[in-house]
């Protein structure tokens, strides 16, 4: 087990430390909210769990890749509305080809990283100002053309719809939620590009240390790029996905807040906003804990479920002091072997 | 110790201190007499600049104790040390170059006048201190106006401004030009009269002799000597610096250099784009390149190695024209650089020893330009740790833990692994101990006669003279000269790298 979990989070040794802690924490919070309400276990809840963390993970896992180059993007909840509204607009609205539509629901948010990614390394601007800005102008657009009108499907596409809302029947009565394939895929994949491949390497060296991997020979814009065109790319599919799922968008709140669901999982995973560290099993194990806590006010607390905020807030807060003091006590330890 | 002296001023006492993976001092006495200059002298390494950051309260010590007019005290901060009168001017200047000379002297202590800053003090006050320095200003010019020698002055004037008995000064002239340096030495020779006591680290020997009335030699972190006055000479001091004789410290064989491993022709870099360069490098030559800082010997490999834009000329290497846009495509035609500072650009310092050995080449063993072959490097690393003598538990140490020599040649091995034609090295010993270092001048000395062409830049005269089968000297982004191994001297390297071109 403990040599499956390091092929899969590569040679970061504080990485399995960390994913071991923080499921342990799910493991609490989740064992803490079944006491107290059965229900939190029923099979309903559970495939719901499981989607919306399947949702969530997708956007976690891309941000995460942007996090390890030191950088950060905040534009993710406005990529998901504007993939997420655009969609059922442009096909049941303007009746565009839904085969169209849906090339454009890939490829644009692509084209949205690639500007992000150009930006921050040929003109240099910081990632922040370039993501906040995306933030403003893609659901500022998204608004603005279509009318603050809220957009579905209605009963068109079911087929399509399947990949978001079909479950794969385990026993009677509870079934995989589909898109729990597709994180699957995604972060299997995605967790071989950055432990198994160079340019995986190249992404955690460049995070770690900018100028040094350009001294190694490495195309660090290229890299860098690279990786917000992914964040982008995943952003636009969770968009879809959301929408699919929920079949209803509302331009003025769909996604919203999504980007900083995104970096608290990142986060709460192990990825250090300093860059060049992070784990792709860190990441879906922060985005559970993430759901469950949200699952917890919900159904634990009730009443308390317009404190979810604060409660997610000290939950990552009090998550970074215990890894910092931990840290600093682990090199304290070294500091003194050294002068022995 | 101190029984002879007339009257000893500042007296440190079994100083110790460690840090990660280094023990840089270790039990080390020193003392002061007022109004005397002492040069403080040693290798890269050897703990000056942590004993004078002990001293002027950057850093505390782990152990041993300062006596100042006989008392020992504490001191537990910058401001504790000013309070004792001890001041340092470091090696890079510490100044608001964004606010005028008068605000940096008084910065932190400004007078007021009703609550508000009283500018018209300040200014009358500063002139009066920037008189005792000899420089020539309005207290209201923008420090970053000012050359840096005449920003060093300043920082005198500041240290003179708090009433400093004890200046302590970290390689001043290392970024001045010759007459620049002349002002400052005359500054120094005032001082002295005026009864300050004056702490000069240098690893430039001729301005011991000049300046010192006494030299204090620190050897990897450890008293190695004194010389008084009359026993100050170049031999002397090498001595007592390296612990050996340099003719065994330098252990060259003359090469017979090769073709033409790299041709420079007219070659423009953006640091000096007026300035043309040209220069050859035979394999299984060493070409020393000597120069003040800032004379552009950096900026020549970084437009070499494809960081900043070759403005114009030509370069060749083994006869092929190559035009490096990046790194990449130096690396590529055989060039490997490895750069100044080893930290910031040459490591991966939360990399694993493995990691950062690997990384240059680990697209060239990817067996599909894809995945990582993680068995070939593990391979190359065991190879080059054994090659190299590399200390260090397994390859999955995290290299921030090494000691400065052994990541030095993790830097170098990252670049064996690509068995380059042409080495770039730039300050290849800096700031590592000294025996690290004779490992790797082994090292040069190994990979020359294996036919690898090697230009290193060092600000090390003794280094330069030691390891050169050639020397290039660049002055203000030309060069000015280049010396056989016959004609090498501290004497012409620094005629030329001062621009002096007659004298050699």
């Amino acid at each position: 087990m403990k040599q499956f979990i390091s092929k899969f989070i590569g040679s970061q040794s504080e990485g399995a430390k960390r994913i071991l802690g923080i499921f342990v924490l799910l493991m609490v919070v989740y064992i803490v909210t079944a006491i107290i309400n059965p229900n939190f276990v029923g099979a309903y809840n559970q495939e719901n769990l499981i989607r919306r963390t399947s949702l969530f993970g997708i956007l976690g896992i891309g941000v995460a890749l942007v996090i390890i180059t030191g950088g950060i993007d905040l534009s993710l909840g406005s990529v998901v509305c504007l993939v997420g509204v655009g969609v059922p607009w442009l096909i049941t609205d303007q009746g565009w080809a839904p085969w169209i539509v849906l090339i454009m629901a890939i490829v644009l948010p692509m084209l949205i990283g690639l500007s992000h990614g150009l930006l921050i390394t040929k003109l240099r601007l910081q990632p922040f100002i370039v993501t906040l800005c995306g933030l403003l102008i893609y659901r500022g657009v998204t608004r603005g053309f279509t009318g603050d009108q809220t957009a579905g499907f209605g009963n068109e596409l079911k087929g399509l719809r399947w990949i978001a809302t079909g479950e794969i029947p385990l026993f009677p009565g509870f079934g995989i939620p589909f898109p729990a394939i597709i994180l699957i895929v995604i972060a299997v994949a995605v967790g071989i590009f950055l432990n198994r491949t160079i340019y995986g390497r190249y992404l955690l060296a460049l995070g770690n240390n900018e100028e040094a991997a350009k001294f190694s020979g490495i195309n660090t814009d290229r890299m860098i790029t690279l990786a917000y065109v992914i964040c982008s790319g995943l952003a636009g599919l969770a968009g879809l996905l959301f929408v699919l799922d929920l079949n209803l968008a509302q331009p003025v709140d769909f996604g919203n807040f999504y980007e900083l669901y995104a970096i608290a999982a990142a986060v709460l995973g192990g990825c250090s906003l300093r860059g060049g560290s992070g784990t792709i099993l860190g990441v879906i194990i922060g985005t559970a804990l993430l759901r469950v806590l949200r699952n917890m006010m919900n159904m634990a607390f009730l009443g308390f479920q317009r404190a979810e905020f604060a409660v997610i807030g000290a939950v990552i807060l009090g998550g970074v002091i215990v890894d910092e003091l931990a840290k600093r006590a682990v090199a304290k330890k070294r500091a003194a072997q050294k002068q022995k | 110790m101190s029984s002879d002296s007339p009257k000893t001023l500042l007296e440190v006492r079994g100083i110790g201190k460690s840090f990660p993976g280094v023990r840089a001092l270790n039990g080390v006495n020193l003392h002061l007499v007022g109004g005397e200059v002492l040069a403080l002298l040693g290798e890269n390494g050897a703990g000056k600049s942590t004993l004078m950051k002990i001293l002027a309260g950057v850093q505390p010590a782990d152990e041993g104790q300062i006596l100042m007019d006989g008392e020992v005290i504490e001191i537990g901060g910058v401001q504790d040390a000013l309070d004792y009168g001890i001041a340092l001017i470091h090696q890079e200047l510490n100044m608001a170059t964004n606010l005028s000379v008068g605000a940096n002297i008084f910065l932190g202590r400004e007078p007021t006048k009703r609550g508000l800053i009283d500018e018209a003090t300040i200014y009358k006050n500063s002139k009066g201190f920037l008189k005792m320095v000899g420089l020539n200003v309005d207290p209201n010019t923008i420090v970053g106006d000012l050359t840096i020698g005449r920003q060093q002055l300043v920082e005198i004037a500041k240290a003179l401004s708090v009433d400093a008995r004890v200046l302590i000064m970290d390689e001043p002239t290392s970024s001045l030009s010759q007459k620049e340096a002349e002002t400052l030495f005359t500054v120094i020779k005032d001082l002295r009269k005026r009864g300050v006591s004056v702490i000069y680290i240098s690893h430039r020997l001729g301005e011991a002799k000049e300046l010192a009335d006494r030299v204090s030699v620190l050897r990897d972190g450890e008293n190695a000597g004194d010389l008084p006055r009359a026993d100050i000479n170049h031999d002397k001091m090498v001595k007592l610096m390296v612990g050996r004789d340099i003719s065994q410290f330098y252990a060259r064989t003359i090469h017979k250099p090769g073709e033409v491993a790299l041709e420079v022709k007219n070659l423009r870099t953006p640091a000096h784009p007026t300035h043309e360069l040209s220069f050859k490098l035979h394999a299984g030559e060493i070409v020393g390149m000597a120069g003040l800082v800032g004379a552009g010997r950096t900026e020549l490999l970084a437009t070499l190695f494809g960081v900043t834009p070759n403005l114009g000329g030509k370069v060749w290497i083994a006869g092929t024209s190559i035009d490096a846009q990046s790194p990449q495509e130096a690396i590529n035609a055989g060039i490997a650089l490895v750069p100044e500072d080893r930290k910031q650009q040459g490591l991966i310092l939360d990399m694993t020893v493995r990691e950062n050995m690997g990384l240059a080449s680990l697209k060239r063993e990817s067996p599909n330009g894809i995945f990582m072959n993680e068995a070939r490097e593990a391979e190359i690393t065991a190879l080059m740790i054994k090659q190299m003598r590399v200390k260090t538990p397994n390859d999955r140490q995290v290299i921030r833990y090494l000691s400065g020599g052994n990541q030095q040649k993790v830097v170098i091995g990252k670049w064996l692994a690509m068995e380059p034609k042409v080495l770039l090295l730039d300050e290849p010993t800096r700031g590592i101990d000294v025996g690290a270092k004779q490992e790797i001048y082994g090292l040069m000395e190994d990979l020359a006669k294996r036919g690898v062409a090697i230009l290193f830049v060092s600000s090390e005269l003794e280094e330069v003279m030691g390891m050169s089968d050639r020397t290039l000297v660049m002055h203000e982004g030309r060069i000015t000269g280049e010396l056989p191994r016959d004609q090498l001297s501290e004497e012409a390297i620094m005629q030329l790298a001062t621009g002096n071109t007659e004298a050699a």
